[in-house]
């Protein structure tokens, strides 16, 4: 099957000599949800740039669905929807002309768009809203507008430039549910994100770049479980006083303790040390606790690691 | 995309582009008729009555096809440059950008945007003029003819505009340094053959000299220039302004980074 996404040597240096990508590959199968994460400055919105065509690419080749944007970028361009990360919208223009007229650009009549204006205002609760003017939507229902906007020509790949950027926990939820749902129906996925868990909770594959090349293209799963060590923050019910004495302070420890305050400790544990031997341990210094928690999110800890180690 | 996903394409623009100026018409449609209007009373009314015909014409009725076309020509710079620049400054471009339509549907639609303001404008302008002339046409053809493709050129010099332009200053500056000095020494108020000999020929370098003339020729009958040639250099200009402009559009000049 061809992959709905092909990227070989990409390169993008910029007129003021900013190298933003140093030769990229990139595939992203049909039917992917797929994660494009990096720091900032990374050069992933550079990438989604050039693939939308809004950036001219210094060199390489980018196909969509097989459809080289050298040589067929109008077909290339049918095929994709993208949500920027600034709202690059009319912002006097009430909400549905907004999704209408978009999908008047993609050649689809005035009365199917408004059809499928209405379907998308309503799976994204903007129904309501939709003869309000782009400015007094609020900053979520600004974000949701854009993938109404993106999927009007329904198209088979959607790129997500950091959707949920300054929206709250609830919006995000739902959003990521309606993520789920489109995927689930067939339509590949692109996204960037800061919020790790976002990726981790979405997404089959991920590709991290930084400084303009990519630094990790793998599965999520098996991304996940190259996490060698994990850190949890245990609470007690009473204070901790000396019931952590000599415990996990070796440096070959697989299981590493650390007090933070009289009631609160860390452990760092190897994947190697079983859960069942910290419980043992906690049982027999008396310690109860009353929360676990994990220290950060396992993408979250690999990021960084891959990010200021380059390799794990 | 098929022919007819382009026209549907084509059409949201022009509509999208008429909409936006008839919504603010208070800003588009009513300024230039009241200014003009002040140019039929003050030039045409007061002074006008103290000079002399000009080819077998009164001063207000010789003026009169000038000040028609000069409203047509600062409403088509003006709404493609504004519309255009706004869309670049805001990068609600980006929509028509990521989309399959071809560039040169993105220019036709900016273009047409632009001739239909010209025209609004200027059949304003031309009912206020009844008021003040008694004017027949003498040649509707040519009128129409001088009339669209002058929109279309000053529509395209409003799009070039937009695209250099880097700030809300830039694209004050052509119309105030460039297109109102053009179009008041391109004969509106005054036949070239009034001018020394040098000034003559210095005129005949403006490009709206000759569309000037030929609209007086479309309402009145008379021009200063041959009207082949006045209708050679204005379809030269729009062909070569409309390539420029698709030139720069495919390279992504201003709006691709």
């Amino acid at each position: 099957m061809t992959n709905a996404l092909e990227i070989q040597d990409l390169h993008k240096t910029y007129k003021n000599g900013v190298q933003a990508l140093r030769g990229i590959h990139l595939e992203v199968k049909q039917g992917d949800f797929f994660a494009l994460l990096g720091p900032n400055g990374a050069g992933k919105s550079t990438a989604i740039g050039i693939i939308s065509s809004l950036v001219n690419k210094s060199s390489g080749k980018v196909k969509i669905f097989g459809h080289d944007l050298d040589h067929e970028l109008e077909k290339a361009k049918s095929f994709i929807g993208l949500v920027p990360q600034e709202f690059n919208f009319n912002q006097f223009e009430p909400t549905v002309e907004i999704v209408v007229n978009q999908a008047g650009y993609y050649g689809i009549n005035r009365k199917v768009a408004y059809q499928r204006a209405e379907k998308y205002l309503k799976q994204l609760g903007l129904w309501e809203k939709r003869f309000v003017i782009g400015r007094e939507l609020s900053g979520g229902m600004k974000r949701r507008l854009m993938i109404a906007r993106a999927l009007v020509h329904e198209p088979r790949m959607l790129i997500l430039d950091e959707p949920t950027a300054g929206v709250d926990i609830e919006i995000r939820r739902s959003m990521w549910k309606f993520l789920k749902e489109i995927n689930e129906q067939g339509t590949t996925i692109i996204l960037t994100t800061h919020y790790l868990e976002e990726a981790e909770t979405l997404c089959k594959n991920i590709a991290i770049i930084s400084d303009g090349i990519v630094i990790e293209n793998t599965g999520m799963q098996a991304l996940l479980s190259k996490l060698h060590v994990e850190t949890f923050v245990l609470n007690t019910e009473e204070s901790l006083q000396d019931k952590l004495q000599g415990w996990g302070n070796d440096s070959s420890s697989e299981c590493k303790v650390k007090q933070v305050d009289d009631i609160t400790f860390e452990v760092e544990i190897s994947r190697k040390y079983s859960f069942n031997n910290l419980f043992i341990e906690l049982d027999k210094r008396n310690i109860n606790i009353s929360s676990l928690r994990s220290k950060s999110n396992r993408l979250e800890e690999l990021f960084v690691h891959l990010i200021e180690e380059g390799s794990l | 995309m098929n022919i007819n996903q382009q026209f549907i394409a084509f059409k949201t623009i022009v509509t999208k582009e008429i909409l936006r100026f008839a919504r603010i018409w208070l800003q588009t449609i009513v300024p230039p008729v009241i200014t003009t209007g002040l140019y039929f009373v003050i030039f045409g009314q007061l002074i006008g009555s103290q000079l002399s015909n000009i080819a077998g014409y009164s001063y207000m009725d010789y003026i009169v096809p000038g000040i028609i076309l000069m409203a047509i020509i600062n409403n088509s710079y003006a709404n493609v440059v504004a519309s255009f620049y706004m869309s670049k400054f805001s990068h609600f471009i980006e929509e028509m950008l990521v989309s399959p339509m071809p560039n040169y549907l993105i220019l036709s639609g900016y273009v047409i945007g632009g001739v239909a303001r010209g025209l609004t404008v200027g059949l304003v302008v031309a009912i206020v003029s009844t008021f003040f002339s008694d004017i027949n046409v003498h040649s509707y053809f040519i009128l129409f003819a001088v009339v669209i493709l002058t929109a279309i050129l000053f529509s395209l010099g409003g799009f070039i505009n937009a695209i250099y332009a880097n700030s809300f200053d830039d694209i004050s500056i052509i119309p105030t340094f460039v297109l109102i000095p053009l179009t008041y020494l391109g004969g509106i108020f005054y036949s070239i053959d009034m001018l020394p000999a040098f000034w003559q020929t210095v005129s005949l370098v403006n490009p709206i000299l000759y569309m000037v003339n030929a609209m007086r020729y479309g309402m009145l009958g008379v021009s200063d220039i041959e009207l082949t040639t006045a209708f050679s250099i204005i379809i030269l200009f729009v062909v070569v302004l409309f390539s420029f402009c698709l030139y720069l559009l495919n390279s992504g000049k201003g709006i691709r980074s």
